[in-house]
Protein backbone atom coordinates (compact mmCIF):
# COMPACT_ATOMS: atom_id res chain seq x y z
CA UNK A 1 0.00 0.00 0.00
CA UNK A 2 2.75 2.43 0.92
CA UNK A 3 4.48 1.76 -2.38
CA UNK A 4 1.28 2.72 -4.16
CA UNK A 5 1.14 5.98 -2.27
CA UNK A 6 4.83 6.71 -2.89
CA UNK A 7 4.34 6.00 -6.56
CA UNK A 8 1.37 8.31 -6.67
CA UNK A 9 3.29 11.10 -4.99
CA UNK A 10 6.15 10.69 -7.42
CA UNK A 11 3.82 11.04 -10.38
CA UNK A 12 1.58 13.68 -8.88
CA UNK A 13 3.19 16.37 -10.97
CA UNK A 14 2.53 14.27 -14.05
CA UNK A 15 -1.15 14.31 -13.23
CA UNK A 16 -1.06 18.09 -13.07
CA UNK A 17 0.85 18.31 -16.36
CA UNK A 18 -1.56 15.94 -18.10
CA UNK A 19 -4.59 17.88 -16.95
CA UNK A 20 -2.92 21.13 -17.95
CA UNK A 21 -2.17 19.71 -21.37
CA UNK A 22 -5.76 18.61 -21.93
CA UNK A 23 -7.06 22.05 -21.15
CA UNK A 24 -4.36 23.93 -23.06
CA UNK A 25 -4.88 21.89 -26.21
CA UNK A 26 -8.63 22.12 -26.07
CA UNK A 27 -8.62 25.89 -26.12
CA UNK A 28 -5.50 26.63 -28.12
CA UNK A 29 -6.16 29.02 -30.98
CA UNK A 30 -9.56 30.01 -29.71
CA UNK A 31 -9.91 33.70 -28.97
CA UNK A 32 -11.96 33.34 -25.82
CA UNK A 33 -9.92 30.42 -24.52
CA UNK A 34 -10.96 28.84 -21.25
CA UNK A 35 -14.01 31.12 -21.18
CA UNK A 36 -15.61 28.61 -23.52
CA UNK A 37 -16.06 26.09 -20.72
CA UNK A 38 -18.38 28.67 -19.21
CA UNK A 39 -19.98 29.94 -22.41
CA UNK A 40 -20.65 26.54 -23.90
CA UNK A 41 -23.18 25.32 -21.32
CA UNK A 42 -24.75 28.79 -21.22
CA UNK A 43 -25.38 28.88 -24.94
CA UNK A 44 -26.56 25.28 -24.98
CA UNK A 45 -28.99 26.09 -22.22
CA UNK A 46 -30.40 29.06 -24.10
CA UNK A 47 -30.98 26.95 -27.21
CA UNK A 48 -32.55 24.08 -25.31
CA UNK A 49 -34.73 26.14 -23.06
CA UNK A 50 -36.03 28.16 -26.02
CA UNK A 51 -36.81 24.93 -27.85
CA UNK A 52 -38.34 23.10 -24.96
CA UNK A 53 -40.30 25.88 -23.35
CA UNK A 54 -42.02 26.58 -26.67
CA UNK A 55 -42.25 23.12 -28.17
CA UNK A 56 -43.12 20.96 -25.23
CA UNK A 57 -44.74 22.52 -22.24
CA UNK A 58 -43.64 20.83 -19.06
CA UNK A 59 -45.11 21.98 -15.85
CA UNK A 60 -41.81 22.79 -14.23
CA UNK A 61 -41.01 25.86 -12.24
CA UNK A 62 -37.92 27.68 -13.59
CA UNK A 63 -37.59 25.33 -16.50
CA UNK A 64 -34.26 26.76 -17.79
CA UNK A 65 -32.69 26.05 -14.42
CA UNK A 66 -34.20 22.59 -14.25
CA UNK A 67 -32.74 21.86 -17.64
CA UNK A 68 -29.36 23.41 -17.01
CA UNK A 69 -28.87 21.60 -13.71
CA UNK A 70 -29.72 18.35 -15.44
CA UNK A 71 -27.25 19.11 -18.18
CA UNK A 72 -24.45 20.03 -15.82
CA UNK A 73 -24.71 16.65 -14.13
CA UNK A 74 -25.41 14.49 -17.13
CA UNK A 75 -22.86 16.12 -19.42
CA UNK A 76 -20.18 15.63 -16.82
CA UNK A 77 -20.92 11.94 -16.63
CA UNK A 78 -21.02 11.45 -20.37
CA UNK A 79 -17.97 13.64 -21.13
CA UNK A 80 -15.79 12.24 -18.39
CA UNK A 81 -16.53 8.61 -19.12
CA UNK A 82 -16.25 9.09 -22.88
CA UNK A 83 -12.89 10.80 -22.59
CA UNK A 84 -11.49 8.40 -20.02
CA UNK A 85 -12.61 5.50 -22.16
CA UNK A 86 -9.95 6.36 -24.73
CA UNK A 87 -7.33 7.38 -22.18
CA UNK A 88 -5.29 4.20 -22.42
CA UNK A 89 -5.63 3.68 -26.16
CA UNK A 90 -4.71 7.24 -27.03
CA UNK A 91 -1.67 7.26 -24.78
CA UNK A 92 -0.41 4.03 -26.31
CA UNK A 93 2.87 5.53 -27.58
CA UNK A 94 3.76 6.56 -24.03
CA UNK A 95 2.62 3.36 -22.37
CA UNK A 96 4.74 1.37 -24.79
CA UNK A 97 7.87 3.32 -23.98
CA UNK A 98 7.98 4.25 -20.32
CA UNK A 99 6.70 2.97 -17.05
CA UNK A 100 3.94 5.17 -15.69
CA UNK A 101 1.13 4.04 -13.41
CA UNK A 102 -1.53 3.60 -16.06
CA UNK A 103 -4.51 4.65 -14.00
CA UNK A 104 -3.01 8.16 -14.06
CA UNK A 105 -4.20 8.64 -17.63
CA UNK A 106 -7.77 7.85 -16.65
CA UNK A 107 -7.49 9.98 -13.54
CA UNK A 108 -6.19 12.89 -15.60
CA UNK A 109 -9.16 12.70 -17.98
CA UNK A 110 -11.59 12.62 -15.07
CA UNK A 111 -9.78 15.54 -13.49
CA UNK A 112 -9.97 17.69 -16.62
CA UNK A 113 -13.66 16.89 -16.96
CA UNK A 114 -14.10 17.89 -13.34
CA UNK A 115 -12.58 21.26 -14.13
CA UNK A 116 -15.15 21.63 -16.90
CA UNK A 117 -17.79 20.64 -14.40
CA UNK A 118 -16.68 23.49 -12.14
CA UNK A 119 -17.03 25.88 -15.05
CA UNK A 120 -20.49 24.70 -16.01
CA UNK A 121 -21.47 24.79 -12.36
CA UNK A 122 -20.36 28.42 -12.29
CA UNK A 123 -22.50 29.01 -15.36
CA UNK A 124 -25.45 27.54 -13.50
CA UNK A 125 -24.82 29.84 -10.55
CA UNK A 126 -24.62 32.84 -12.88
CA UNK A 127 -27.94 31.94 -14.46
CA UNK A 128 -29.49 31.51 -11.04
CA UNK A 129 -28.32 34.96 -10.07
CA UNK A 130 -29.46 36.43 -13.38
CA UNK A 131 -32.90 34.88 -12.96
CA UNK A 132 -33.01 36.18 -9.40
CA UNK A 133 -33.58 32.76 -7.96
CA UNK A 134 -32.91 32.63 -4.28
CA UNK A 135 -29.77 30.75 -3.27
CA UNK A 136 -30.53 28.77 -0.18
CA UNK A 137 -28.10 27.75 2.50
CA UNK A 138 -28.61 24.10 1.49
CA UNK A 139 -26.32 24.87 -1.46
CA UNK A 140 -23.34 24.18 0.79
CA UNK A 141 -24.16 20.47 0.52
CA UNK A 142 -23.76 20.55 -3.24
CA UNK A 143 -20.28 19.06 -3.02
CA UNK A 144 -21.79 15.77 -1.82
CA UNK A 145 -23.56 14.72 -5.03
CA UNK A 146 -20.69 16.14 -7.08
CA UNK A 147 -17.99 14.18 -5.25
CA UNK A 148 -20.09 11.02 -5.43
CA UNK A 149 -20.71 11.51 -9.13
CA UNK A 150 -17.00 12.07 -9.82
CA UNK A 151 -16.17 8.87 -7.93
CA UNK A 152 -18.85 6.98 -9.79
CA UNK A 153 -17.59 8.28 -13.15
CA UNK A 154 -14.01 7.37 -12.24
CA UNK A 155 -15.09 3.80 -11.59
CA UNK A 156 -16.99 3.59 -14.87
CA UNK A 157 -14.11 5.29 -16.69
CA UNK A 158 -11.62 2.73 -15.36
CA UNK A 159 -13.81 -0.16 -16.50
CA UNK A 160 -14.37 1.33 -19.94
CA UNK A 161 -10.73 2.25 -20.53
CA UNK A 162 -9.65 -1.29 -19.69
CA UNK A 163 -12.31 -2.93 -21.86
CA UNK A 164 -11.73 -0.67 -24.85
CA UNK A 165 -8.13 -1.87 -25.05
CA UNK A 166 -9.48 -5.29 -25.95
CA UNK A 167 -12.67 -4.37 -27.74
CA UNK A 168 -12.58 -1.16 -29.71
CA UNK A 169 -16.25 -1.47 -30.66
CA UNK A 170 -17.20 -0.24 -27.24
CA UNK A 171 -16.18 3.25 -28.31
CA UNK A 172 -18.88 3.31 -30.95
CA UNK A 173 -21.43 1.52 -28.84
CA UNK A 174 -20.93 3.80 -25.91
CA UNK A 175 -22.01 6.97 -27.71
CA UNK A 176 -25.31 5.27 -28.53
CA UNK A 177 -25.54 4.12 -24.95
CA UNK A 178 -25.04 7.61 -23.51
CA UNK A 179 -27.72 9.02 -25.80
CA UNK A 180 -30.13 6.40 -24.56
CA UNK A 181 -29.03 7.04 -21.00
CA UNK A 182 -29.73 10.73 -21.37
CA UNK A 183 -33.36 10.01 -22.13
CA UNK A 184 -33.45 7.69 -19.15
CA UNK A 185 -32.30 10.52 -16.92
CA UNK A 186 -34.74 13.29 -16.04
CA UNK A 187 -32.63 15.98 -17.69
CA UNK A 188 -35.30 17.55 -19.90
CA UNK A 189 -38.56 16.19 -18.51
CA UNK A 190 -39.94 16.06 -14.98
CA UNK A 191 -40.24 12.65 -13.35
CA UNK A 192 -43.95 13.19 -12.77
CA UNK A 193 -44.92 12.91 -16.44
CA UNK A 194 -43.61 9.37 -16.69
CA UNK A 195 -45.85 6.32 -16.57
CA UNK A 196 -45.01 4.09 -13.64
CA UNK A 197 -43.05 1.39 -15.37
CA UNK A 198 -40.75 3.81 -17.15
CA UNK A 199 -40.28 5.71 -13.94
CA UNK A 200 -38.97 2.54 -12.32
CA UNK A 201 -36.35 2.20 -15.04
CA UNK A 202 -35.38 5.85 -14.75
CA UNK A 203 -35.01 5.50 -11.01
CA UNK A 204 -32.68 2.53 -11.39
CA UNK A 205 -30.31 4.71 -13.38
CA UNK A 206 -27.65 5.88 -10.88
CA UNK A 207 -27.32 9.27 -12.57
CA UNK A 208 -30.96 10.00 -11.75
CA UNK A 209 -30.20 9.63 -8.08
CA UNK A 210 -27.23 12.03 -8.21
CA UNK A 211 -29.28 14.48 -10.21
CA UNK A 212 -32.15 14.39 -7.72
CA UNK A 213 -29.75 15.13 -4.87
CA UNK A 214 -28.14 17.93 -6.89
CA UNK A 215 -31.46 19.56 -7.69
CA UNK A 216 -32.69 19.15 -4.14
CA UNK A 217 -29.91 21.28 -2.72
CA UNK A 218 -29.55 23.69 -5.64
CA UNK A 219 -33.15 24.48 -6.51
CA UNK A 220 -35.52 23.23 -3.87
CA UNK A 221 -33.77 24.05 -0.62
CA UNK A 222 -34.18 20.47 0.49
CA UNK A 223 -31.64 18.20 2.11
CA UNK A 224 -30.14 15.49 -0.08
CA UNK A 225 -32.39 12.83 1.40
CA UNK A 226 -30.88 10.07 3.51
CA UNK A 227 -32.11 7.29 1.27
CA UNK A 228 -30.70 8.95 -1.83
CA UNK A 229 -27.44 9.66 -0.04
CA UNK A 230 -26.99 6.06 1.11
CA UNK A 231 -27.80 4.73 -2.35
CA UNK A 232 -25.44 7.25 -3.95
CA UNK A 233 -22.56 6.29 -1.68
CA UNK A 234 -23.09 2.58 -2.27
CA UNK A 235 -23.28 3.00 -6.04
CA UNK A 236 -20.20 5.21 -6.18
CA UNK A 237 -18.27 2.80 -3.95
CA UNK A 238 -19.30 -0.21 -6.00
CA UNK A 239 -18.42 1.46 -9.29
CA UNK A 240 -14.99 2.47 -8.02
CA UNK A 241 -14.25 -0.92 -6.50
CA UNK A 242 -15.29 -2.73 -9.65
CA UNK A 243 -13.38 -0.24 -11.79
CA UNK A 244 -10.16 -0.71 -9.82
CA UNK A 245 -10.59 -4.48 -9.88
CA UNK A 246 -11.13 -4.68 -13.65
CA UNK A 247 -8.35 -2.20 -14.32
CA UNK A 248 -5.73 -3.88 -12.15
CA UNK A 249 -6.67 -7.29 -13.44
CA UNK A 250 -6.07 -6.21 -17.03
CA UNK A 251 -3.42 -3.53 -16.89
CA UNK A 252 -0.43 -5.81 -17.50
CA UNK A 253 -1.95 -6.94 -20.75
CA UNK A 254 -2.69 -3.46 -22.08
CA UNK A 255 0.65 -3.25 -23.77
CA UNK A 256 0.03 -6.41 -25.76
CA UNK A 257 -3.17 -5.03 -27.22
CA UNK A 258 -2.54 -1.36 -27.87
CA UNK B 1 29.16 -8.07 -1.44
CA UNK B 2 30.86 -4.75 -1.63
CA UNK B 3 29.58 -3.64 -4.96
CA UNK B 4 25.96 -2.77 -5.22
CA UNK B 5 23.80 -4.65 -7.66
CA UNK B 6 21.81 -2.42 -9.98
CA UNK B 7 19.93 -4.77 -12.29
CA UNK B 8 19.36 -8.44 -11.72
CA UNK B 9 17.52 -10.36 -14.41
CA UNK B 10 16.76 -13.96 -13.58
CA UNK B 11 15.51 -16.41 -16.19
CA UNK B 12 13.48 -13.77 -17.97
CA UNK B 13 11.16 -15.10 -20.64
CA UNK B 14 8.67 -13.04 -22.54
CA UNK B 15 5.86 -14.56 -24.53
CA UNK B 16 3.75 -12.73 -27.04
CA UNK B 17 0.47 -14.07 -28.15
CA UNK B 18 0.29 -13.57 -31.85
CA UNK B 19 -3.44 -14.15 -31.88
CA UNK B 20 -4.11 -11.13 -29.70
CA UNK B 21 -3.40 -8.94 -32.69
CA UNK B 22 -5.92 -10.63 -34.85
CA UNK B 23 -9.22 -9.57 -33.42
CA UNK B 24 -10.22 -6.34 -31.90
CA UNK B 25 -13.94 -6.39 -32.09
CA UNK B 26 -16.62 -8.26 -30.24
CA UNK B 27 -18.00 -9.83 -33.36
CA UNK B 28 -14.74 -11.34 -34.43
CA UNK B 29 -13.97 -12.44 -30.91
CA UNK B 30 -17.28 -14.20 -30.47
CA UNK B 31 -17.19 -15.83 -33.88
CA UNK B 32 -13.64 -16.97 -33.45
CA UNK B 33 -14.15 -18.32 -29.97
CA UNK B 34 -17.18 -20.25 -31.12
CA UNK B 35 -15.28 -21.68 -34.01
CA UNK B 36 -12.36 -22.25 -31.64
CA UNK B 37 -10.18 -20.27 -33.97
CA UNK B 38 -8.50 -18.29 -31.26
CA UNK B 39 -5.27 -19.88 -32.18
CA UNK B 40 -2.48 -19.49 -29.74
CA UNK B 41 0.44 -18.79 -31.91
CA UNK B 42 3.05 -18.28 -29.30
CA UNK B 43 6.13 -16.26 -29.89
CA UNK B 44 8.91 -16.12 -27.37
CA UNK B 45 10.70 -12.81 -27.71
CA UNK B 46 12.97 -13.66 -24.82
CA UNK B 47 13.97 -17.06 -23.63
CA UNK B 48 15.53 -17.61 -20.24
CA UNK B 49 17.74 -14.54 -20.17
CA UNK B 50 19.76 -13.98 -17.03
CA UNK B 51 22.39 -11.40 -16.23
CA UNK B 52 23.28 -8.92 -13.55
CA UNK B 53 24.86 -5.51 -13.50
CA UNK B 54 26.75 -3.81 -10.72
CA UNK B 55 26.91 -0.13 -9.99
CA UNK B 56 29.00 1.68 -12.57
CA UNK B 57 28.64 -0.99 -15.20
CA UNK B 58 27.38 -0.03 -18.61
CA UNK B 59 25.73 -2.68 -20.68
CA UNK B 60 25.52 -2.78 -24.44
CA UNK B 61 22.86 -4.93 -26.04
CA UNK B 62 23.70 -6.20 -29.48
CA UNK B 63 22.09 -8.55 -31.91
CA UNK B 64 20.20 -8.51 -35.16
CA UNK B 65 16.79 -6.96 -35.65
CA UNK B 66 14.15 -8.93 -33.80
CA UNK B 67 16.57 -10.54 -31.42
CA UNK B 68 14.76 -9.17 -28.39
CA UNK B 69 16.95 -6.20 -27.44
CA UNK B 70 14.15 -3.71 -27.09
CA UNK B 71 11.95 -6.24 -25.33
CA UNK B 72 14.72 -6.76 -22.82
CA UNK B 73 15.01 -3.03 -22.22
CA UNK B 74 11.27 -2.73 -21.83
CA UNK B 75 11.16 -5.38 -19.15
CA UNK B 76 13.90 -3.51 -17.30
CA UNK B 77 12.05 -0.22 -17.67
CA UNK B 78 8.96 -1.85 -16.21
CA UNK B 79 6.91 -1.36 -19.35
CA UNK B 80 6.55 -5.09 -19.93
CA UNK B 81 6.11 -7.67 -17.26
CA UNK B 82 8.05 -10.84 -18.04
CA UNK B 83 5.94 -13.96 -18.56
CA UNK B 84 8.42 -15.96 -16.52
CA UNK B 85 11.33 -14.99 -14.34
CA UNK B 86 11.94 -11.64 -12.75
CA UNK B 87 13.78 -8.40 -13.25
CA UNK B 88 14.87 -6.54 -10.18
CA UNK B 89 15.96 -2.96 -10.56
CA UNK B 90 17.58 -1.06 -7.74
CA UNK B 91 17.30 2.65 -8.22
CA UNK B 92 15.61 5.11 -10.53
CA UNK B 93 15.34 4.38 -14.21
CA UNK B 94 15.38 7.14 -16.81
CA UNK B 95 14.26 5.83 -20.16
CA UNK B 96 15.59 7.76 -23.11
CA UNK B 97 12.26 7.88 -24.83
CA UNK B 98 12.46 7.03 -28.48
CA UNK B 99 12.17 9.94 -30.83
CA UNK B 100 9.60 12.14 -29.25
CA UNK B 101 7.33 9.41 -27.94
CA UNK B 102 6.76 11.49 -24.86
CA UNK B 103 6.10 14.66 -26.78
CA UNK B 104 2.74 16.12 -27.46
CA UNK B 105 3.07 17.57 -30.91
CA UNK B 106 0.61 20.39 -30.25
CA UNK B 107 2.46 21.73 -27.25
CA UNK B 108 5.43 24.05 -27.48
CA UNK B 109 8.92 22.81 -26.76
CA UNK B 110 8.85 24.59 -23.41
CA UNK B 111 5.63 22.92 -22.36
CA UNK B 112 6.95 19.59 -23.54
CA UNK B 113 10.01 19.95 -21.34
CA UNK B 114 7.78 20.08 -18.29
CA UNK B 115 5.47 17.33 -19.54
CA UNK B 116 8.40 15.02 -20.23
CA UNK B 117 10.04 15.89 -16.96
CA UNK B 118 6.83 14.88 -15.22
CA UNK B 119 6.77 11.64 -17.19
CA UNK B 120 10.20 10.90 -15.81
CA UNK B 121 8.94 11.67 -12.33
CA UNK B 122 10.40 15.12 -11.76
CA UNK B 123 8.52 17.87 -9.98
CA UNK B 124 7.85 21.13 -11.76
CA UNK B 125 10.19 22.98 -9.43
CA UNK B 126 13.04 20.59 -10.17
CA UNK B 127 12.37 20.98 -13.87
CA UNK B 128 12.61 24.75 -13.62
CA UNK B 129 16.13 24.33 -12.26
CA UNK B 130 17.05 22.03 -15.14
CA UNK B 131 15.34 24.14 -17.77
CA UNK B 132 18.26 26.39 -18.75
CA UNK B 133 20.56 23.42 -18.95
CA UNK B 134 18.15 21.61 -21.27
CA UNK B 135 17.83 24.62 -23.56
CA UNK B 136 21.56 25.08 -23.68
CA UNK B 137 22.37 21.45 -24.37
CA UNK B 138 19.74 21.00 -27.06
CA UNK B 139 20.77 24.30 -28.70
CA UNK B 140 17.14 25.19 -29.27
CA UNK B 141 17.15 28.53 -27.49
CA UNK B 142 15.21 30.30 -30.24
CA UNK B 143 12.62 27.60 -30.71
CA UNK B 144 11.34 26.93 -27.23
CA UNK B 145 8.01 28.64 -27.80
CA UNK B 146 7.22 26.87 -31.05
CA UNK B 147 4.94 23.80 -31.20
CA UNK B 148 6.98 20.65 -31.51
CA UNK B 149 5.06 19.55 -34.59
CA UNK B 150 7.09 22.11 -36.55
CA UNK B 151 10.38 20.63 -35.39
CA UNK B 152 12.66 18.51 -37.52
CA UNK B 153 13.38 15.00 -36.29
CA UNK B 154 16.89 16.06 -35.38
CA UNK B 155 15.58 18.86 -33.21
CA UNK B 156 13.14 16.54 -31.48
CA UNK B 157 15.78 13.99 -30.66
CA UNK B 158 18.12 16.69 -29.38
CA UNK B 159 15.43 17.91 -27.05
CA UNK B 160 14.50 14.37 -26.00
CA UNK B 161 18.10 13.56 -25.22
CA UNK B 162 18.61 16.75 -23.25
CA UNK B 163 15.54 16.06 -21.12
CA UNK B 164 16.26 12.41 -20.46
CA UNK B 165 19.80 13.03 -19.30
CA UNK B 166 19.03 15.64 -16.67
CA UNK B 167 19.74 14.92 -13.07
CA UNK B 168 21.54 11.78 -12.04
CA UNK B 169 19.35 8.76 -12.67
CA UNK B 170 20.75 5.48 -11.37
CA UNK B 171 19.99 3.76 -14.65
CA UNK B 172 19.73 5.32 -18.09
CA UNK B 173 18.19 3.44 -20.98
CA UNK B 174 19.36 4.48 -24.43
CA UNK B 175 17.60 2.75 -27.29
CA UNK B 176 19.14 3.58 -30.66
CA UNK B 177 18.55 7.26 -30.37
CA UNK B 178 22.11 8.25 -30.92
CA UNK B 179 21.92 7.47 -34.59
CA UNK B 180 20.09 10.72 -35.23
CA UNK B 181 21.46 14.21 -35.15
CA UNK B 182 24.61 15.34 -36.87
CA UNK B 183 28.06 14.07 -36.13
CA UNK B 184 28.90 16.91 -33.77
CA UNK B 185 25.78 16.37 -31.70
CA UNK B 186 26.39 12.64 -31.53
CA UNK B 187 29.78 13.34 -30.04
CA UNK B 188 28.23 15.69 -27.57
CA UNK B 189 25.78 12.98 -26.54
CA UNK B 190 28.52 10.42 -26.12
CA UNK B 191 30.45 12.86 -23.97
CA UNK B 192 27.44 13.37 -21.80
CA UNK B 193 26.85 9.66 -21.44
CA UNK B 194 30.49 9.17 -20.56
CA UNK B 195 30.16 11.85 -17.91
CA UNK B 196 27.15 10.06 -16.47
CA UNK B 197 29.01 6.76 -16.37
CA UNK B 198 31.82 8.47 -14.50
CA UNK B 199 29.21 9.81 -12.13
CA UNK B 200 28.11 6.26 -11.33
CA UNK B 201 25.10 5.91 -13.60
CA UNK B 202 24.45 2.51 -15.09
CA UNK B 203 23.83 2.73 -18.81
CA UNK B 204 21.82 0.26 -20.87
CA UNK B 205 22.60 0.89 -24.48
CA UNK B 206 21.20 -0.55 -27.67
CA UNK B 207 22.92 0.14 -30.94
CA UNK B 208 23.77 -1.50 -34.21
CA UNK B 209 27.03 0.34 -34.34
CA UNK B 210 29.55 -1.95 -32.70
CA UNK B 211 32.07 0.89 -32.45
CA UNK B 212 29.72 2.99 -30.40
CA UNK B 213 28.95 0.08 -28.09
CA UNK B 214 32.63 -0.61 -27.65
CA UNK B 215 33.35 3.01 -26.85
CA UNK B 216 30.64 3.34 -24.24
CA UNK B 217 30.07 -0.04 -22.63
CA UNK B 218 32.15 -2.39 -20.52
CA UNK B 219 29.70 -5.30 -20.56
CA UNK B 220 27.86 -6.72 -23.52
CA UNK B 221 24.79 -8.89 -23.80
CA UNK B 222 24.50 -10.53 -27.19
CA UNK B 223 21.02 -11.73 -27.98
CA UNK B 224 19.99 -14.01 -30.79
CA UNK B 225 16.32 -14.82 -31.35
CA UNK B 226 15.60 -14.23 -27.71
CA UNK B 227 18.42 -16.39 -26.41
CA UNK B 228 21.59 -15.21 -24.79
CA UNK B 229 24.41 -15.92 -27.16
CA UNK B 230 27.05 -14.38 -24.98
CA UNK B 231 27.37 -12.18 -21.96
CA UNK B 232 30.64 -10.79 -20.78
CA UNK B 233 33.26 -8.11 -21.07
CA UNK B 234 32.95 -5.76 -23.99
CA UNK B 235 36.20 -6.47 -25.81
CA UNK B 236 35.81 -10.22 -25.65
CA UNK B 237 32.27 -10.29 -26.98
CA UNK B 238 32.97 -7.64 -29.59
CA UNK B 239 35.77 -9.65 -31.10
CA UNK B 240 33.60 -12.69 -31.56
CA UNK B 241 30.62 -10.63 -32.71
CA UNK B 242 32.58 -8.89 -35.47
CA UNK B 243 33.89 -12.21 -36.71
CA UNK B 244 30.44 -13.79 -36.78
Amino acid sequence: MTTYIQNFLKFQSLLIELVGRDIKIKYRRSVLGVLWTLLNPLLMMIVLSVVFSNLFKFDVENFPLYLLSGQVIFNFFSDSTTSSMSAIVQNAPLIKKIYIPKYLFVLARIASSSINLMASFTALLLVMIAMRVELHYMVIFVFVPIVLLVTFSLGIGLILSALVVKFRDIMHLYSVFTTALMYLTPVIYPLTILPNWIRTIVMINPITNYLIMFRNVMLYNKFLGWGNLALGIVEAGLALALGLYVFYKNQDEFILNI
Amino acid sequence: MEEQMMVVAEHVSMRFNMSSEKFDSFKEYVIKSIKKQVSFNEFWALNDVSFSLKKGDSLGLIGLNGSGKSTMLKTIAGVLKPTKGSVKVFGSVAPLIELGAGFDMDLTARENVFLNGALLGYKRKEMEEFYDDIVEFSELGNFMNIPVKNFSSGMISRLAFAIATIGTPDILIVDEVLSVGDFRFQNKCEERIQKMIDGGTTILFVSHSIEQVKKICNKILWLDHGNVKMFGDADEVCDIYSKA
